[in-house]
């Protein structure tokens, strides 16, 4: 087995006297794809507004391996964009991309982490401005090829459809240059083609080193994509293991069609 | 074809229309008869009906909501002379249909367009340049002010359009620059060249100060801090008298040294005139050139959504941090700008009204975009100076325009485009990198 990437320890969230994670433990390895299962309300997205920092979660504990090779370091509490910099980049389950920008620019904001020009470098524009701004356009666009969005990167974000929405939101997360990626329900509204194209293209993306964590309720996505599965509910995790392993479980059976 | 078969089929006033409308009139007959209506008469103590006022208010009522609909009766007839034309000449209609649907606007059609822009731009820089000479001092000075608003709006824009934090006590960094001025030559003889960068960098450190506890706010919470702030660095200014002479002010103050020339009072406001003229110039070429950067990006971005935002890893402190003072920073400039052309400041000069014109400038021009801005500022300064007459309906007008924008253009006169990138040359570049 590879190098753990993503370990989260104990980790706990409450809100008010409502908790919504209770001590989960999650390991993902560099490199895989790993899925996120459980019935609505289970905590999945809670759990990745914990890990990316949008939550300060209540107890546990969470690290991140910032790099081949590199010591996992703590990213529990810290703010977003520090989490963002350090190689973990997200999508949102409701999808969240900034309308009245371009496509192209989109993408070209998520580049943000991994460049400098401040309000000096924006106004005088030296050489090495330039080539950062240059950098930023071309890996930009090698993006929205690779997504299959190049043709539209001048239009609104807005005027996309649903499911280049999402391709989208899945670009602008890549542009961060991220070691683990979390998809949060890539395929809802997607229709088959369209999740067909979403499949390939996560495969694309996790042939190339990146370890993917995604959510998703299209079980057929799930199974035939992720090498181990994590299954929660009431925010506790009621079982881990192969796509195999957890079709014939009986607590996962259990929890999504009660007794 | 779509568009007009959509405007010949849809009714264009149904009895409920009618019913709403009479309805709406009564109500603010009903509503304004107290104070309109009646009014006493201290003499007789007579109460005295003026219903006619009333009916007045009635029937104005009702013209204002027809409004929209004889704009449909408009689009309906220009429909049907459209398909009236194609009729006669033998053309089906759907091709100019087809061209004229969704278009931008000439303006941004011509400021998108390299070559078109630079020729725009060369026409009206000419046409600022040979202004002063064709007509009078008078004229002269209010163009001053013009200038002096564009800055400013340039300056909120950042803020408010870009950034999308809505602020309502900018003024309070006009304020702070032009004291600064004031203040330091009064005490120090500093003139107007070194209390220039003095006075944006002042503004600019309070923006900062400002901006910290503020952070976390947004939307009206942030609108009511700014206020409260703008109002407080006027009471601040009207009743430190030890330090800003309260609202006496401080007068006496320079206009802009010319390498030491000693220059007439006429050759003093061209001087100002080609001094504003270079301001602008440089406003406009710095906010262009933030629209396109890493950080005018971000500042969008944080406008669209902030939590995607910090996802994806813009410090959302930082960037607004830079926001706020950058803003202030140039209200700071046109600070001192504005004492050096008065020769005095007073505090009651920075009033929220100030604030209020500001904005409306950004927001009638078009949140977000350099050209609207300049246009915004051109009305909002220039209209009420040429219709000195009508002033006392100023304040009238300026809410009707405002009120209207808001139905029928919420994103100003000017909507903003984004830039478009030559996704040919990108993938020519793209083919050099890769060989």
């Amino acid at each position: 087995m590879s190098e753990p990437i993503l370990q989260v320890q104990n980790l706990t969230m409450d809100f008010g006297g409502i908790r919504a994670l209770n001590k989960l433990d999650i390991t993902v390895h560099s490199g895989e794809i790993a899925a996120l299962i459980g019935p609505n309300g289970a905590g999945k997205t809670t759990f990745f507004n914990c890990v990316t920092g949008i939550y300060k979660p209540t107890a546990g504990d969470v690290f991140l391996t910032p790099g081949k090779g590199e010591k996992p370091v703590s990213i529990k509490g810290l703010k977003p964009n520090i989490v963002t910099g350090k190689g973990l980049s997200r999508t949102f389950q409701n999808i969240r991309l900034f309308p009245k920008m371009t496509v192209l620019e989109n993408v070209m904001i998520g580049r943000h982490c991994r460049t400098k020009t401040f309000i000096l470098g924006a106004i005088f524009r030296p050489p090495r401005a330039r080539r950062e701004e240059r950098e930023i356009l071309l890996h930009s666009y090698r993006l929205l090829e690779k997504v299959g969005l190049a043709a539209f990167a001048n239009d609104f974000a807005e005027n996309l459809s649903y499911g280049a929405q999402r391709r989208l939101e899945i670009a602008r997360a890549l542009a961060t240059e991220p070691h683990l990626l979390l998809l949060d329900e890539p395929a809802a509204g997607m229709n088959p083609q369209e999740t067909e194209d979403l499949n390939a293209l996560i495969r694309e993306i996790a042939a190339e080193g990146l370890a993917v964590l995604l959510i998703e309720h299209d079980m057929k996505l799930v199974m035939s994509l992720s090498q181990r599965i994590f299954v929660v509910d009431y925010g506790s995790k009621i079982a881990e293991g192969t796509p195999k392993e957890i079709r014939s479980n009986p607590a996962v059976i259990k929890a999504y069609l009660g007794e | 074809m779509l568009r007009l078969r959509k405007y010949e089929e849809e009714e264009m006033i149904t009895a409920k229309d009618i019913r709403r409308i009479l309805l709406v009139s009564g109500w603010f007959m009903i509503l304004t008869l107290p104070i309109l209506g009646m009014r006493v008469d201290p003499l007789s103590d007579n109460i005295l009906w003026r219903l006619k006022n009333v009916m007045w208010v009635g029937l104005g009522t009702v013209v204002l909501q027809s409004l929209p609909h004889l704009w449909h009766l408009y689009l309906y007839l220009q429909a049907g002379m459209i398909r009236l034309w194609h009729h006669l000449m033998g053309t089906p209609p759907h091709k100019i249909v087809e061209k004229t649907a969704h278009r931008d606007s000439l303006i941004n059609r011509v400021i998108t367009n390299p070559r078109q822009r630079a020729i725009l731009c060369a026409v009206v820089l000419t046409l600022t340049i040979i202004y002063p000479q064709v007509v009078n001092e008078y004229q002269i000075n209010i163009m001053i002010m013009a200038f002096l608003y564009i800055m400013l709006g340039l300056g909120l824009n950042i803020v408010v359009g870009m950034a999308g934090l809505l602020d309502l006590g900018f003024v309070a960094f006009y304020a702070v620059g032009a004291y600064t001025y004031a203040l330091l030559n009064l005490h120090y003889g500093i003139n107007f060249w070194m209390a220039l960068p003095l006075g944006g960098i002042f503004a600019g450190i309070f923006g900062l100060l400002l901006g910290f506890p503020i952070l976390r706010l947004r939307g009206d919470y942030l609108a009511i801090v700014t206020l409260g702030f703008g109002e407080i660095i006027r009471v601040i200014l009207e009743n430190w008298i030890e330090l800003t002479h309260g609202v006496a002010g401080i007068v006496n103050i320079p206009g802009p040294t010319f390498f030491g020339l000693g220059l007439t009072p006429s050759q003093k406001i061209l001087y100002l005139y080609y001094l504003m003229v270079l301001f602008v110039v440089i406003t406009i070429f710095v906010v262009n050139r933030l629209q396109d950067s890493r950080l005018g990006r971000a500042w969008l971005a944080l406008r669209e959504d902030e939590i995607a935002c910090q996802a994806m890893g813009i410090d959302k402190r930082r960037t607004k941090l830079a926001a706020f003072s950058l803003g202030a920073f140039w209200a700071g400039i046109a600070g001192v700008v504005f004492a050096a052309q008065n020769r005095s400041v007073y505090p009651v000069s920075f009033s929220f009204l100030e604030s209020a014109m500001i904005l409306s400038i950004v927001v009638l021009g078009g949140m977000g975009s350099i050209v609207g801005v300049i246009l915004g500022a051109l009305i909002l300064i220039l209209l009420p100076e040429y219709l000195r007459e009508l002033s006392q309906y100023r304040m009238l007008f300026f809410g009707a325009i405002l009120v209207l924008m808001m139905i029928f253009r919420p994103q100003g006169l000017i909507s903003v485009v984004r830039r478009k990138y030559d996704i040919d040359s990108i993938k020519a570049e793209e083919k050099e990198g890769g060989a």
